[in-house]
């Protein structure tokens, strides 16, 4: 247990102090996009890896609470507060609405669903040009500010953002640690012996998924106000994808996953944008992604428990003590 | 052109989209049914049998060898996908395998992007000829070779499935796969057909409308969820169902696209697909109270 202690004091003095040592911009705003993705990423983890779900759609929600911010805040003249919340509650209710029917059957309709949605969220991204400024997309979002704290250098989101990973770990660490987690771990591996056992499986697998929207619409708030502009070319399909890849790079039903599954990820989608126009005069951002649906395809073939199950290597197997 | 031959005409492009669609939610629901995968790769065949064939032309084989070579290839892709990404993964979850035929979809679609470039391509009409006049309508010779290679696709399948042995062995499958097993038939062989199959009628699919649509390196997405769109509305495990879904989309489809904008076409799909899932996932032709 003190072993576990000093571990998480020293990534967190690591990532209080990283920014002293970091000089470009550009460095800050990678590691500023992995902590927003690690939140996403953390949810989509709890849902496939506790839930046994998956969600094509999770750049949509994303997305939504990006929009949610820039139309409260520009539009509406929202304070930014009330703003980021509803960017929360927004993708919540969706995800409720799309979750209910969907999830009480036992085949993977979500993942139908949640591709059906997250295409059909973009497009409408790109149409409803009296309301999301269509493909151009809207400016003008103001800076986030706290109780008379504004965040609006790159250093301050960093920290910002990084403490919010932080919380939500800690949140989450006491879900899976909870009646909830366990219960959940249950309908993974069988759901009609947790449903035998008095578990309400369609309830928790809905919870998990909310949850999941929940985080990408925080995520997408956060993102709203440090980029201050939103447009819909961020929250398609590819980055639905994307979001599935770190999540089963990290591992899924692992605590140390998402961080790891979204650093690996925007870092190697980082060399691959320097690396690929080398390779292939003029070639787009259409072609980063085959690679990763390569290593996507790879890895469920391969090794489908991802690369965070090699940190539980170090630890010995044990029984989770009944409650 | 009054109102009823205009009707009329919207009902021939419903007709002619539909038998696309109807193809594509064929080959999904049947590989779904004996292989519990939900292949969202399925749309990247169509893509690359149009593009292969349009090559194959090009370098001058005569359409209907380019045709027939297209098919062999694309079929024999999807076996030897079947082989090397989803037979390994069998024993996995379903969640694990639904992600696999994602990654494989984006891998096909980069391999079509490497190949071909963004540029569109195309074939020439299967014959040459002015539009047919029917009631009122023109229609294009093209439609009635999809129409009719629809019809004829149908038709051998629907051969397969009821006079052969293998036929009656995917039935078996598609009913129940356990009990299927049980009774000596081999998962791994089907499997292996059900795919093979599927890159067939899909690059078929995407041959024939090459003429009419163009061919491009993404045009497998947005059908390959139009195929499920389908499927949703027959009901994942119901052929008959599938093949009339497609109908039943596409008319809705052209019908709808005269009310909304030319931006907002392929949203009449997702909305149709999530309204099936949420309202009635059994789909249309299920017999109430069936649980999925």
């Amino acid at each position: 247990m003190n072993k576990k202690i000093a571990l998480w004091g020293i990534l967190i003095l690591a990532f209080a102090l990283l920014p002293l040592f970091i000089k470009s911009n550009y460095l800050l705003g990678v590691l500023i996009v992995i902590g927003l993705y690690t939140i996403i990423v953390i949810g989509l983890g709890i849902l496939m890896g506790y839930a046994g779900q998956v969600s094509f759609g999770h750049a949509a929600f994303f997305g939504m609470g990006s929009y949610t911010v820039a139309v409260l805040t520009t539009a509406c003249h929202w304070p930014t507060i009330p703003a980021l919340i509803a960017s929360l509650i927004l993708p919540g209710l969706v995800a409720a609405i799309i979750g209910g029917p969907t999830l009480k059957l036992r085949e993977l309709y979500l993942a139908l669903a949640t591709l059906a949605f997250g295409i059909l969220v973009h497009i409408l991204f790109n149409e409803l040009k009296g309301i999301t400024g269509g493909p151009s997309g809207m400016t003008g979002i103001p800076y986030l500010s706290i109780g008379g704290l504004v965040f609006d250098r790159d250093i301050k989101f960093y920290y910002l953002v990084w403490v919010t990973v932080l919380l939500v770990s800690l949140a989450v660490h006491n879900l899976i640690h909870s009646r909830m987690g366990r219960a959940m771990r249950a309908i993974r591996e069988s759901e009609h012996a947790s449903e035998t056992s008095g578990i309400d499986t369609a309830g928790l697998k809905l919870q998990a998924f909310v949850f999941s929207a929940v985080l990408a619409g925080l995520a997408g708030g956060l993102y709203a106000f440090y980029v201050t502009f939103v447009s819909p070319s961020p929250f398609g399909f590819h980055t639905s994808v994307q979001f599935v890849l770190m999540a089963v790079v990290g591992g899924l039903g692992t605590f140390w996953g998402p961080l790891l599954g979204a650093g690996l990820v925007v870092a190697l989608g980082e060399v691959l944008r320097w690396a690929i126009p080398l390779v292939i005069p003029g070639a787009g951002g259409e072609y980063q992604i085959i690679f990763f649906g390569i290593i996507l395809m790879l890895i469920m073939v391969i090794k489908p428990e991802g690369l965070g199950a090699i940190t539980d290597l170090f630890k010995k197997p044990r029984v989770e003590e009944v409650q | 052109m009054d109102l009823s031959s205009q009707l009329l005409q919207l009902l021939f492009s419903g007709l002619t989209l539909g038998s696309i669609y109807s193809l594509i939610a064929l080959a999904l629901v049947t590989t779904f049914n004996i292989t519990g995968v939900l292949n969202l790769a399925q749309g990247e065949f169509v893509a690359l049998g149009a593009l292969l064939a349009a090559s194959l032309y090009t370098a001058g084989l005569p359409l209907a060898a380019a045709f027939l070579v297209s098919v062999a290839l694309i079929a024999a892709l999807g076996a030897l996908v079947e082989r090397a990404a989803i037979y390994p993964a069998r024993e996995s979850s379903a969640l694990t395998l639904i992600i696999i035929t994602v990654g494989l979809s984006i891998s096909l679609r980069g391999l079509a992007l490497l190949l071909w470039g963004t540029d569109p391509v195309s074939l020439p009409a299967f014959s040459s000829g002015g539009p047919l006049l029917v009631g009122g309508a023109s229609v294009n010779l093209q439609t009635l070779w999809i129409l009719g290679m629809a019809a004829v696709t149908m038709a051998v399948l629907n051969i397969f499935f009821e006079l052969t042995y293998t036929g009656k062995a995917v039935r078996a499958c598609v009913i129940n796969r356990t009990a299927a097993l049980l009774v000596g038939i081999n998962p791994g062989a089907m499997s292996l057909m059900a795919f093979a199959g599927s890159g067939a009628i899909g690059a078929a699919a995407g041959i024939f409308i090459t003429p009419v649509t163009l061919a491009t390196y993404d045009m497998g997405f947005m059908l390959g969820v139009k195929g499920f769109v389908a499927a949703a509305i027959g009901g994942m495990h119901n052929i008959r169902g599938a093949v009339l879904g497609g109908f039943i989309l596409g008319i809705l489809e052209v019908y709808s696209a005269g009310l909304v904008s030319s931006g907002l076409k392929d949203a009449v799909a997702l909305v149709v697909l999530l309204a099936m899932l949420m309202l009635r996932p059994e789909g249309l032709l299920a017999a109430s109270g069936r649980k999925v």
